[in-house]
């Protein structure tokens, strides 16, 4: 198996300290090298902080494995420098189609507007994205990553980590004044620190089964629920790169897992869906179950825990490495200004705050979403079942067919670091909110606000016609020189010779922002609406940074 | 706030209450629960407010804990 794709095999090196046996303390220790850790690894990086990657294995992610990379995620990976690459890559789509046997009941386009730098979702075999992900981390003297190197105990000092590290050349101690647990769904440093991961299990198992064929399915999301090909259970089809098409069977609970893996089982399946004369090969096969569960909170003390290790869901709606990436994005600026002595350490709290509630949202869309697709009483069954014939004629039943709501990100609604409004304003960009993209010029060059965005705080300052009045662009270059990472734009309408100006020709800034002459957000580095206001307020700017940063009053 | 009517409101109660035994008439068991559930999802649908749904909800299940 595996025709399209060959696994690389990072090679391991010892340390110096491992060498030597002398102990180093590291800012950071990340603990995997997935999506997760990597991720956050490029974003230190980035912000100057170097740090080490500790992986037990030495490849990528085996099989195909989460596939589905939203909007989000990817202009993370953008601001880091290695979206374009999955996007080129990688098969773009937005449209999902729901049937019931053979009849359409529903679609839905995950991004209907448009004038936005990053699409809404792409699929990729997740070894591709592991592999770009390590090629774009290889490149940073500042990230050391160390291949088989498999975290065996975990002990927490006052003011650092004492992890034992067993390599092929034996254990030996690495200290860290940090650690970030990226180690996954079954993470050993979440069991070394003895956690409750409590949640839901859901009787149900599915099979993978990833085919490679010529086939001209268009790419999108298309979900069955009792088909004429595999009766009374779902079915689920996803276009890949390389000919590679995602199928994935509801089997129920009673399947025996190891049976059901057998090419002569996988089969006869598949070609029940794509007719029998449809010449395919088998790629992956894989038998899963799942659980909605998580930590009660994410931060223990100086160990932060990011991605599955923290948080798990059903596979149904995306939100597993969706969901993890923008952990690291949370917290990745927020340690690095603790450890750059410019935010106290209480910031960190706001990370498990923040990162909780997003995982408590994506635990009940995919819960829902899996009472809908596996009911769990008959009663539940007999509604699913009248939503869905309700479906094909009445448009209300429609929006009640959930196959997975997909992932979109998470609003800090309640943070405290948000600066309640004070002026009114229209549309989402409510504090805490993700920034939404809009087309700009900078420079003379056509980009995207998402560039400007770039992992400091950022202010926009609504200069309409091309006026910054002299006090407010001195009132702004002195936070842009201060302490905190800041930058300042002023958004005009057309080009007007302001230094470091977004124009927004097309007037989608204005209109998603709801900006009028005078208006300002804060932007923070993770791109998150921190405040904004009405009229600019040198003061109340101030206090916003102070709160974005954990200073607030009662912190 | 919408509440949840609980006065009579048919002009002919007797004939409403015939309209709903007479559609599940020469039904089997599960072919009426169907029709009950679909038509649950067409009533919530038109009341259209949570807040009724979730107080009739209350009222129907008096007597079940």
């Amino acid at each position: 198996m595996h025709a399209t794709f060959s696994y690389p095999k990072y090679s391991f090196t010892p340390s110096d300290e491992q060498r030597t046996g002398s102990v180093r303390r590291h800012p950071v220790v990340i603990v995997g090298a997935g999506p997760v850790g990597l991720t956050a690894a490029l974003d230190f990086a980035r912000k100057g902080v170097p740090v080490v990657v500790l992986d037990a294995e030495d490849t990528v992610s085996v099989g195909s494995r989460a596939v589905c990379y939203a909007k989000r995620a990817l202009e993370v990976w953008d601001r880091l420098g290695v979206g374009q690459r999955m996007i080129d890559k990688g098969v773009v789509w937005k449209i999902g189609k729901v049937f019931n046997g053979d009849r359409m009941v529903y679609q839905f386009d995950l991004l209907p507007e448009p004038d936005h730098k990053i699409p809404a979702f792409i699929n990729l075999q997740q070894y591709y994205l592991e592999d770009f992900l390590v090629a774009q981390a290889r490149r940073s003297d500042l990230i050391d990553l160390r291949w088989l190197s498999r975290v065996i105990s975990a002990r927490q000092e006052a003011d650092h980590v004492v992890l034992q590290v067993e390599t092929p050349d034996g254990v030996h101690a690495v200290e860290a004044g940090w650690v970030i647990a990226c180690d996954g769904a079954k993470s050993s440093v979440r069991k070394m620190l003895g956690l409750e991961f409590q949640g839901e299990v859901f009787k149900d198992r599915f099979l993978i089964a990833d085919v490679v064929m010529k086939a001209d399915f268009p790419a999108e999301r298309w979900f069955w629920f009792d088909p004429p090909f595999h009766r009374k259970q779902s079915a689920l089809l996803h276009m890949q790169p390389d000919n590679v098409w995602r199928l994935d069977f509801q089997l129920g609970w009673d399947a025996d897992p190891e049976e059901e893996k057998k090419p002569e089982r996988v089969i006869p399946r598949v070609q029940a869906m794509l007719g029998a004369d449809t010449p395919f090969e088998l790629e992956w096969v894989s038998v899963y179950t799942f659980q909605c569960r998580r930590l009660e909170q994410f931060r223990h003390g100086r160990i932060l825990f990011a991605g599955d290790s923290a948080h798990q869901v059903s596979p149904f709606g995306a939100r597993g490495a969706n969901s993890g990436v923008p952990d690291a994005d949370n917290l990745v600026w927020k340690l690095a200004l603790v450890l750059d002595g410019k935010a106290p350490e209480s910031l960190l709290d706001s990370y498990s705050d923040e990162r909780v509630a997003a995982a408590k949202e994506n635990i009940l869309n995919s819960t829902r979403s899996t009472d809908f697709i596996t009911p769990k009483s008959e009663m539940s069954r007999v509604f699913r079942d009248a939503v869905l014939e309700l479906a094909v004629d009445q448009p209300f039943a429609r929006a009640l067919v959930n196959s997975g709501r997909l992932s979109t990100p998470t609003t800090y609604t309640d943070s405290p670091l948000n600066t309640p409004d004070g002026d009114s304003f229209a549309g989402k960009m409510v504090p805490g909110a993700p920034a939404t993209d809009a087309p700009v010029e900078r420079d003379g060059q056509s980009g995207w606000l998402m560039e400007a965005l770039d992992g400091r705080f950022t202010v926009l300052y609504a200069a309409g016609d091309g006026r910054v009045p002299a006090e407010v662009a001195e009132a702004l270059d002195g936070p842009a020189a201060g302490p905190l990472p800041l930058a300042w734009h002023a958004v005009t309408d057309r080009r007007r010779g302001i230094a470091g100006e977004l124009v927004d020709s097309a007037g989608r800034l204005r209109e998603r922002y709801d900006l009028t002459p005078g208006s300002v957000y804060l932007i923070r580095p993770d791109q998150h609406i921190a405040a904004r206001w009405r009229r600019f307020d040198a003061a109340a700017l101030s206090a916003a940074l102070d709160r974005a940063v954990g200073h607030a009053a009662g912190c | 706030m919408a509440k949840l009517m609980t006065e009579q409101r048919f002009a002919s109660p007797d004939d409403v209450y015939q309209l709903l035994i007479d559609s599940h008439r020469d039904l089997t068991p599960d072919q009426s629960t169907r029709l009950n559930a679909k038509l649950i999802l067409l009533l919530a649908n038109h009341i259209g407010d949570a807040e009724v749904l979730a107080e009739a909800l209350r009222v129907a299940r008096q007597g079940m804990e």
